[in-house]
């Protein structure tokens, strides 16, 4: 796994951008007509250049399209058009072709109907709305929707898969230690609260490490990847970028007004203390139960509001700044994921700062309960586990 | 002489809910001898021992470890083999048994020392880089034995010590435990199998219902429970009570006899050697297991 997800998420990033290069090779294509209606209105395009020919020659290339230099003939007679090829043609190319020509028919019907194409023309807008963001001094700063979507969503749904992951790792790393009979023999020499903590903090640790390891080895990963797979094509014309990576060009170019720096601290924030706290309870459960498959009650409820909180991860996003946005952020349940989203569209330093503290009281109450049905559960076999007695361990006495 | 006390538990209550598992619990157990915890499943043994090992604390009560309040500081001189024990098993045995010795607060080396030590006497040596996995039950336990009285803890504590041990390696167990208490070791001895307890015990204490029904060196125990009792055997069969004994019961030509309080053996003898003759005069004692049978149901 540790070396794996780095390798599956470098080809996230890498085979997009590997294939998009892919498909910009120039096709050339021959057309032929009988007449010039059509042929002299159409244009080249960024990938496809037609070159005009005979009838006479269209006949001969088409008996041997392979060898000739065209990747398609583009035969037009009484306006029907016929694309050979010697392969199944490409959609976009197919695509390409067939919007031209529906163009150049249109303008010949509106030509006819007497209409002035130039005011068609003219009444075609694009608007490009352009969003800032105005800080208290009033200063403004270039914002990015579509980027704080992105990475709201990402470091959100990354937090959720760490919490789970590594939270049903300290559950079964408890259920072993208990169904395997070394718990009372470590705790004789040392706390049940240590030894829990110890396999919480481990944890966190193992899961830092291979997080920096992914992020290392991922970014290692889609450099070389990039430098053996596109750059043999993209930098023979563009030699200003052989230095730098393109990807982490683009990262730079796409986040601009973000602060990542502010986002990374806060994710490494919400990502320890939102796994501590559910850790702590996911150690609870096992130590509740003699085996994994007695888990399901107990986890469901821990679960939920995690669960909950990744479902609504859109409508926070539609709304940041809404009531719903802002209480799901000050739960502890919920704050590590749904702050997360919600950073990266900017948040008052107040709230960031009382959800943090939220959080590391969520994490102290949690882990003392915790500490107290792990306590008792740790040390008791064969009994079937109800939540009144869950209950009951809360109240002994160390 | 009255042996130096080690451990002393007094009035110890604990509860779980409205469950007592100790109620008034007292044990004193002398330097250097192996005390034997007797007591039926439940009785409240299993919550002695791990409040001993500071595993839980008691509700009420103290306990006094070599003239201290137990504490934290404790914890290495006592070393504790519960009845469900287990190892890592993905783990090496040499690489656990360093682990949970230097938990014991050994140092990495002297905890090595003690290892190859413990693991040539018992010779498991080339066990050591094997997984826990790959072994038997029977010699998992060895490790934990190992593991247990490796740092050489002045209480030792064995939950049912002998389980899944064939009866050779049991043997060396024993032997081992003997060997421990020679050297000056206290250990406290938990288990079901009466005839180790009557081999190895010097004191026993008997729990039944969360309570100390019974506790004391093992001879006096026996004593008390059936006190003046000798068995006799004759070359006849018409032996009959007199004011010195009273016979309890007979097997043909062997008797059962109660000297009456205030009469010494050497009289008795001297009587019923008059009209019979004495093939054979000993001591009459209950077994552990009668003992614990009957007083558990004289509850």
């Amino acid at each position: 796994m540790t070396i794996l997800a780095p390798i599956l998420m470098a080809s996230l990033i890498i085979v997009p951008v590997f294939l998009a290069n892919q498909d910009q090779q120039n096709r050339l294509i021959a057309v032929s007509e009988d007449d010039t209606k059509y042929s002299s209105k159409i244009n080249d395009t960024d990938n496809i250049n037609f070159e005009i020919i005979t009838e006479d020659e269209s006949e001969k290339i088409r008996k041997n399209l392979t060898d000739s230099p065209y990747y398609a003939v583009l035969d037009i007679k009484n306006e029907t058009f016929t694309l050979y090829a010697s392969q199944q043609i490409g959609l976009n190319i197919r695509n390409s072709i067939q919007n031209q020509l529906e163009k150049i028919i249109e303008r010949e019907k509106l030509k006819q109907a007497g209409i002035d194409i130039k005011i068609i023309e003219n009444s075609k807008t694009k608007i490009n709305i352009e969003t800032k963001i105005i800080d208290t001094k009033g200063e403004a700063t270039d914002s990015n929707t579509e980027a704080s979507i992105g990475i709201g969503f990402i470091t959100g749904i990354l937090i959720y898969m760490f919490i789970f992951m590594y939270g049903t790792m300290v559950m079964r790393g408890v259920i072993e230690e208990k169904t395997n009979r070394i718990v009372e023999i470590i705790i004789s020499s040392v706390k049940p609260f240590q030894l829990m903590m110890g396999k919480i903090i481990g944890v966190a640790l193992v899961g830092l490490t291979q997080f920096i390891l992914w992020i290392l080895l991922t970014i290692i990963i889609s450099s070389f990847a990039e430098l053996f797979l596109i750059d043999a094509t993209e930098i023979t014309n563009n030699t200003d970028t052989i230095n730098q990576s393109l990807i982490l060009d683009e990262i730079t170019k796409l986040t601009g007004g973000i602060d990542l720096i502010k986002i990374f601290l806060s994710f490494i924030f919400f990502f320890l203390f939102g796994y501590l706290m559910y850790s702590a309870l996911f150690a609870a459960v096992g130590s509740a139960v003699d085996a994994e498959a007695d888990t399901q009650q107990f986890v469901l409820p821990i679960t939920i509001p995690l669960i909950l909180a990744f479902i609504l991860i859109q409508p926070v996003m539609d709304n940041p700044d809404g009531t719903l946005a802002f209480w799901l952020s000050m739960n502890p349940l919920t704050s590590p994921v749904i702050m997360m989203v919600r950073l990266p569209f900017g948040v008052d330093i107040w709230e960031l700062v009382l959800s943090m503290i939220l959080l590391i009281l969520g994490f102290i109450i949690t882990t003392y309960l915790a500490a107290k049905i792990y306590r008792t559960g740790i040390l008791m076999y064969g009994k079937k586990i109800s939540y009144k007695e869950l209950w009951k361990w809360l109240t002994y006495k160390g | 002489m009255k042996k130096e006390i080690l451990l002393s538990v007094k009035d110890v209550i604990k509860k779980y809910g409205d469950y007592t598992a100790l109620n008034k619990v007292n044990i004193s157990v002398p330097k250097s001898s192996i005390y034997g915890l007797l007591g039926p499943n439940g009785a409240g043994k299993t919550t002695l021992m791990r409040i001993i090992n500071q595993i839980t604390a008691p509700d009420h009560g103290t306990i006094i470890f070599n003239g201290e309040k137990l504490n934290k500081n404790h914890i290495k001189d006592i070393g504790y083999l519960p009845e469900e024990r287990g190892l890592y098993k993905k783990m090496k045995v040499g690489e656990q048994a360093l682990y949970l010795a230097q938990l014991k607060g050994m140092s990495y080396h002297k905890a090595k020392e003690k290892l190859k030590y413990w693991f040539e006497k018992l010779e498991i040596t080339h066990w050591w880089s094997k997984r826990v996995e790959e072994l038997s039950k029977g010699m998992a336990q060895k490790i934990q034995f190992v593991v247990t009285v490796i740092h050489k803890p002045k209480l030792l504590i064995f939950d049912e010590p002998f389980s899944g041990f064939d009866p050779i390696n049991a043997a060396i167990i024993r032997k081992e435990i003997l060997q421990l208490r020679d050297n000056g070791t206290t250990i406290i001895f938990s288990t079901h199998r009466m005839e180790s307890v009557e081999e190895i015990c010097d004191h026993i204490a008997l729990i039944n219902d969360s309570k100390t029904i019974l506790e004391g060196p093992i001879e006096k125990i026996k004593e008390d429970f059936q006190p003046n009792t000798y068995e006799v055997s004759l070359d006849s069969n018409n032996l009959v009570s007199s004011n010195l004994f009273k016979i309890l019961s007979n097997d043909k030509n062997t008797y059962k006899i109660k000297i009456n309080e205030g009469f010494l053996v050497k009289q008795t003898i001297d009587v019923i050697n008059k009209e019979h003759k004495i093939v054979s005069f000993k001591k009459d004692s209950a077994s552990v297991e009668d003992i614990f049978i009957k007083s558990i149901k004289d509850e």
